[in-house]
C-alpha cells in the first residue's frame, strides 16, 4: 500500500475490505478528498451542479457528448474507476484485475474479472455477471450505435464463470482496455430484455444503475435531478438530492455561480477572463485544475508545404508561446512540448524546451533552401510558404492567437491566411478527412490514463487514406507505429513508459503539430461543499460525485 | 364564409408544403450535420460514424429522406430527437409552458402598456410626453435585448439582490410567488422592445382616427372628450392591431431565442437554438412546422376577427 497518500484513513468497512482482498495498488477515491466520514451518516442537503452543455443521452454506450458524462458518474459505476494519480480502483469489481493478481495472464490474453456480490441495481434486482457480459456485447452489436468499440472488438468468449465472476479472451494483447474499462459503465441486463430496438428503449429516459445516485427525472432543457442511493456501495452519497442544471451561455453560468443559484461550477468552468475576479469572491472557492486536452496547432502533412520537417520547426520556433499564454489566456494554461498530459506517469520532462526566436525559425528555413520571392513569401521547388489556418469560427480566443501566430509567421516569411468554419463544418469532413491546411484544435489524446495514442498517431488511423482513426495529421512514420505496437502488448507501467518516452520525443522532434499548451480549468464550489477533486483521467467533473458534501 | 375558410385552408396547405420543403432541403444541405459533435469523441473513427449516420439513414438522398418526413407528418408521427430520442410533439408539448408563461406576461405588459403610451402620446401631440415616448421607444428598439438583459442581471440580482439572475422557479420550491418572482425581470426586458413597437403602432392609428369626420360628429354632439376618446377613437384604432397581435402569436409561442438564453428559461427559443447547435433535424423541423401553422393561424383568426369587429370589411 506504499501509494497510498498520508491523508487516507479508510473506514472500518473499507478496511476491512482492503485487507480481505489484500489488495495492492488499490486506492479509495475519497482519500483523496481528505476526511474520510463515516459511512451510515445519512445524506442531508442538496448540491446544483452547473453546465454549460445539456446532458440529453443517458444509456452511456451510445454516442454521446461528454457532458453527458457528467449524468453518467452519478448513475453508474464501471467495474473500476481511475483516479487523479491515474491509479485504478474498484466499484463493481471486487479488484482490479492486473497481471500480478492473476486477473490478467502474463500474455495478456486472458481476463478474470471477480465482481462484488452486495451490489444491487436502483430498482432492486441484484447486480451480477450477466449484467457486465450484456454491457460488453452491447458495446460491439453491429445494430447498436455505440459511442466506442475500439478495444471492445478484440473481447472474445466472454463467459459468465459465476454471477460474481467473468471472464474472456482478448484477440490479441492490448494493455490500454484497462482504461477502457474504466470508463465503460456497466448497465443492467433486464433493463433490455425484450426490447425490439436497443436504440430506443425506456432506459434512455429513466436509467437504471447501481451509482450513488438514482435518478428522479429529468425537465428538458432545464435539469435533472437525482436522489441519494442509500444502498450504494462505494463512498457516498453525503448529499440527498444532486442537481444537474443546464445552464446554456458561460457568462450567465458564471453570473448564476456568483448569485448561488448554483454549488458547483463544472464543465466549461469559470472563463479565464473572470479568474481574478472568481478568486475574490467571498464563500467561493475557485480550483485551479489541470486538463488533459492539448492545445496545438495541427498541421496536415499530406499538404506538400509541410511534408519538409525543417518547415515545421521553423514554424514552431516563430511560435511566441509565452506571450500567447499570457496576454491571450491569462497565464493559466501549462506551456507543453507533448501530447501527453503533465499529471500523467507517463509524461516526459526531458522533451527539448521550446524556444520563441525569429532569428532561429529564419536560420532553418534559409539552410533548407526556403528562398524569399518578391512578395516576402519564402518558395522551394515551386512549393510556396503559404498555408490557411482554421479553427471554430466564434472562438475568440483562438480567433485572437491566430491573428498574433500570422504575424510572427509573417516575420520568417511565411503566409498564414485565416480560414475560420462554424463547428459542424470545422469538425465534420473538413477535419477528419483532412482537407485543411492547419488548424488550432484542443486534443485530449489519451483514454483515460493510458498512454495508447494509436487513433490519433498510427498509420493506420488516417480516415483519408481509408483508415479507421483519426490521425488527421497524416503523420506516417514507420518508428511510431513500432512503438505504439511495442506499448500495447506492454502490461507493467514501469515497463511499459519505455517506449511512450520515446514517443513523445519523436513527435517532438517531427512536429506533426506544433503544441502550445495544456489546458487549466476553473471550477469552483460554494465555500463548504468538499470532496470536488480534479482528476485529469476523466473527461468531467463529477468523476467522484459520490463523495461531495457539505461540511 | 365556409368558401372563404376552404380556400384558406388551401392555400395553407401549400404554403406549409413549400415552408417544409426548403426549411428540409437548407436544413441538410447545410454542412457538417448531427454526426460532427462527435468527431473529437476518443476512439470512434470516421467509418463508424459514418455507418451510424446510415443506420439513421442519414446517407440517403435529401429527398427520399424529405419523402420519408413529410409521410409520417401527414400521420401524425413528427419524428424523434437526435438528441434525447424523444417524440418531436412531447419535447416541443414541454417546453410550450415556459415560453407561454414568459411571452403571456410580458404581451400583457407590452400592450397594456403601449396601448396607453401609444393613445397618451397621439392625443397630446408633441407634447414632452409624446416626445418622451418617442425617444424611449427609439432607444428600447435600438438596445440589444442581450445587453438589456445582462445589465438588468447585474444590477438586480448582483447589485441589489431583489431578483434572481435566471431560471423559471427555485429547485424544490415551485410555488406561484416563486414563478412570479423569477418572472418579472425576464418578462420586462422582453416587453421593453414590444412596448415601443406597440405604442409606435397605436400612436399612428390614434393620429388616423383622431380627426376622422366622425369623431369631429361627436365631438359636435357634445359627447364628453373622455367618451368620444374611448369609444369612438380607441375602438377604431384597434382594429389595425388585430393584425398586428396576429402576427405576434407565432413569437407568442414560438419563443424568445436571445432572453431565454440569458435568463436560462427552458423554453421553445432555446429549443430551438440547442437543436440548432445539434443538427437535431427532427426538432428543428418540428419547431419549424410549428411556427408556420401559427403563423397561418394567427393571420387567419386576425383576418376574422378583423371582419367581425369592422362591418365594413367582408370576406369572400
Amino acid at each position: 500500500m506504499s501509494d497510498v497518500p498520508a491523508s487516507f484513513r479508510p473506514t472500518r468497512r473499507q478496511t476491512l475490505g482492503l485487507f480481505g482482498l489484500g489488495a495492492a495498488g488499490l486506492v479509495i477515491p475519497q482519500a483523496f478528498g481528505g476526511v474520510a466520514f463515516a459511512q451510515d451518516a445519512a445524506p442531508k442537503g442538496q448540491i446544483v451542479l452547473g453546465f454549460s452543455q445539456e446532458p440529453t443521452v443517458f444509456n452511456p454506450h451510445l454516442l454521446h457528448i461528454e457532458v453527458d458524462e457528467g449524468v453518467y458518474f452519478a448513475i453508474f459505476d464501471p467495474l473500476f474507476g481511475v483516479d487523479a494519480e491515474g491509479k485504478f480502483y474498484p466499484l463493481l469489481a471486487a479488484e482490479v484485475p492486473t497481471v500480478e493478481n492473476g486477473g490478467i495472464s502474463a500474455d495478456g490474453l486472458t481476463w478474470k474479472v471477480k465482481l462484488r456480490d452486495d451490489v444491487k441495481w436502483h430498482d432492486g434486482t441484484p447486480f451480477t455477471a450477466e449484467d457486465v457480459k450484456f454491457t460488453l456485447e452491447l458495446l460491439v452489436n453491429p445494430d447498436f450505435r455505440s459511442w466506442r468499440r475500439a478495444g471492445h472488438e478484440l473481447v472474445q468468449e466472454l463467459t459468465v464463470v459465476s454471477p460474481t465472476e467473468i471472464s474472456w479472451k482478448m484477440s490479441a494483447p492490448y494493455a490500454p482496455y484497462a482504461s477502457i474499462l474504466a470508463s465503460t459503465f456497466i448497465v443492467p441486463k433486464h433493463a433490455f430484455d425484450g426490447q425490439a430496438d436497443l436504440n430506443a428503449t425506456p432506459f434512455n429516459n429513466a436509467p437504471i444503475g447501481t451509482g450513488p445516485f438514482k435518478w428522479v427525472k429529468r425537465v428538458a432543457g432545464d435539469y435533472i435531478e437525482m436522489e441519494a442511493n442509500t444502498d450504494y456501495v462505494g463512498d457516498g452519497p453525503y448529499v440527498e438530492k444532486l442537481i444537474i442544471k443546464y445552464i446554456p451561455d458561460m457568462t450567465v453560468l458564471y453570473t448564476q455561480f456568483k448569485t448561488g443559484d448554483i454549488d458547483v461550477i463544472g464543465l466549461q468552468w469559470i472563463t479565464a477572463d473572470h479568474y481574478d475576479e472568481a478568486k475574490a469572491l467571498p464563500d467561493r472557492v475557485v480550483i485551479k485544475a489541470p486538463n488533459p486536452t492539448v492545445e496545438s496547432i495541427g498541421l496536415n502533412l499530406g499538404k506538400p508545404v509541410f511534408q519538409d520537417k525543417a518547415v515545421r520547426q521553423a514554424l514552431y520556433a516563430a511560435l511566441d508561446k509565452t506571450t500567447l499564454i499570457d496576454a491571450l489566456y491569462y497565464g493559466l494554461p501549462l506551456p507543453t512540448e507533448s501530447y501527453m498530459p503533465q499529471q500523467s506517469f507517463y509524461y516526459n520532462p526531458d522533451l527539448p524546451k521550446h524556444e520563441f526566436s525569429t532569428e532561429k525559425a529564419n536560420a532553418i528555413l534559409d539552410e533548407a533552401g526556403w528562398v524569399k520571392g518578391g512578395d516576402g513569401i519564402r518558395e522551394k521547388d515551386g512549393v510556396r510558404l503559404a498555408f490557411t489556418n482554421s479553427t471554430t469560427a466564434g472562438n475568440h480566443l483562438r480567433e485572437q492567437a491566430q491573428q498574433f501566430i500570422q504575424q510572427t509567421f509573417a516575420e520568417i516569411g511565411a503566409e498564414m491566411t485565416i480560414h475560420n468554419l462554424p463547428p459542424a463544418v470545422m469538425w465534420g469532413d473538413y477535419w477528419m478527412l483532412s482537407q485543411y491546411d492547419s488548424t488550432i484544435v484542443g486534443i485530449a489524446f489519451l483514454t483515460g490514463p493510458d498512454p495508447d495514442t494509436a487513433d490519433y498517431f498510427s498509420s493506420k488511423s488516417i480516415s483519408a487514406k481509408g483508415g479507421a482513426g483519426q490521425n488527421t495529421f497524416q503523420w506516417e512514420n514507420e518508428d511510431v507505429d513500432r512503438l505504439l505496437a511495442e506499448g500495447a502488448k506492454i502490461f507493467v507501467p514501469e515497463e511499459r513508459k519505455v517506449p511512450y518516452l520515446e514517443l513523445q520525443e519523436l513527435a517532438r522532434e517531427e512536429l506533426p503539430f506544433l503544441p502550445m499548451f495544456q489546458y487549466t480549468v476553473l471550477p469552483g464550489t460554494k465555500t463548504g461543499i468538499e470532496g470536488l477533486v480534479p482528476n485529469v483521467n476523466v473527461r468531467v467533473d463529477s468523476w467522484n460525485v459520490g463523495s461531495w458534501r457539505w461540511v | 364564409m365556409l368558401r372563404f375558410l376552404l380556400g384558406r385552408l388551401g392555400q395553407s396547405l401549400i404554403l406549409l408544403f413549400i415552408v417544409s420543403l426548403i426549411g428540409f432541403s437548407v436544413l441538410l444541405l447545410a454542412p457538417g450535420g448531427p454526426m460532427s459533435q462527435f468527431a473529437l469523441t476518443p476512439g470512434i473513427s470516421k467509418a463508424e460514424l459514418d455507418k451510424i449516420a446510415a443506420q439513421m439513414g442519414l446517407d440517403r438522398p435529401i429527398l427520399v429522406q424529405y419523402a420519408d418526413w413529410l409521410w409520417g407528418l401527414v400521420r401524425g408521427d413528427w419524428g424523434n430527437s437526435f438528441r434525447d430520442g424523444r417524440p418531436v410533439l412531447e419535447i416541443i408539448g414541454g417546453h410550450l409552458f415556459a415560453t407561454l408563461l414568459l411571452m403571456g406576461s410580458s404581451t400583457v405588459i407590452a400592450v397594456g402598456l403601449g396601448t396607453w403610451i401609444g393613445i397618451k402620446g397621439a392625443v397630446k401631440r408633441y407634447s414632452m410626453f409624446d416626445y418622451a415616448a418617442t425617444v424611449g421607444a427609439m432607444i428600447a428598439l435600438s438596445i440589444p435585448t442581450f445587453w438589456f438583459g445582462l445589465v438588468s442581471i447585474y444590477i438586480f440580482s448582483l447589485r441589489l439582490g431583489w431578483l434572481p439572475a435566471g431560471n423559471m422557479f427555485t429547485i424544490g420550491d415551485q410555488t406561484v410567488l416563486d414563478y412570479l418572482h423569477h418572472l418579472i425581470m425576464p418578462s420586462m426586458v422582453l416587453a421593453l422592445v414590444n412596448v415601443a413597437i406597440w405604442s409606435r403602432y397605436m400612436r399612428t392609428a390614434t393620429l388616423e382616427v383622431i380627426n376622422q369626420d366622425f369623431v369631429k360628429t361627436a365631438r359636435a354632439k357634445g359627447l364628453s372628450p373622455r367618451r368620444v376618446l374611448m369609444k369612438h377613437v380607441v375602438g377604431n384604432a384597434l382594429i389595425p392591431m388585430i393584425t398586428l397581435a396576429g402576427l405576434q402569436l407565432p413569437t407568442l409561442l414560438g419563443g424568445a431565442l436571445v432572453t431565454e438564453t440569458v435568463f436560462t428559461w427552458p423554453g421553445m427559443g432555446r429549443l430551438f437554438l440547442d437543436s440548432l447547435g445539434y443538427s437535431d433535424y427532427p426538432v428543428i423541423m418540428g419547431l419549424l412546422m410549428f411556427s408556420a401553422i401559427l403563423v397561418i393561424i394567427g393571420n387567419l383568426a386576425a383576418d376574422l376577427i378583423t371582419a367581425f369587429v369592422d362591418p365594413r370589411i367582408r370576406l369572400a
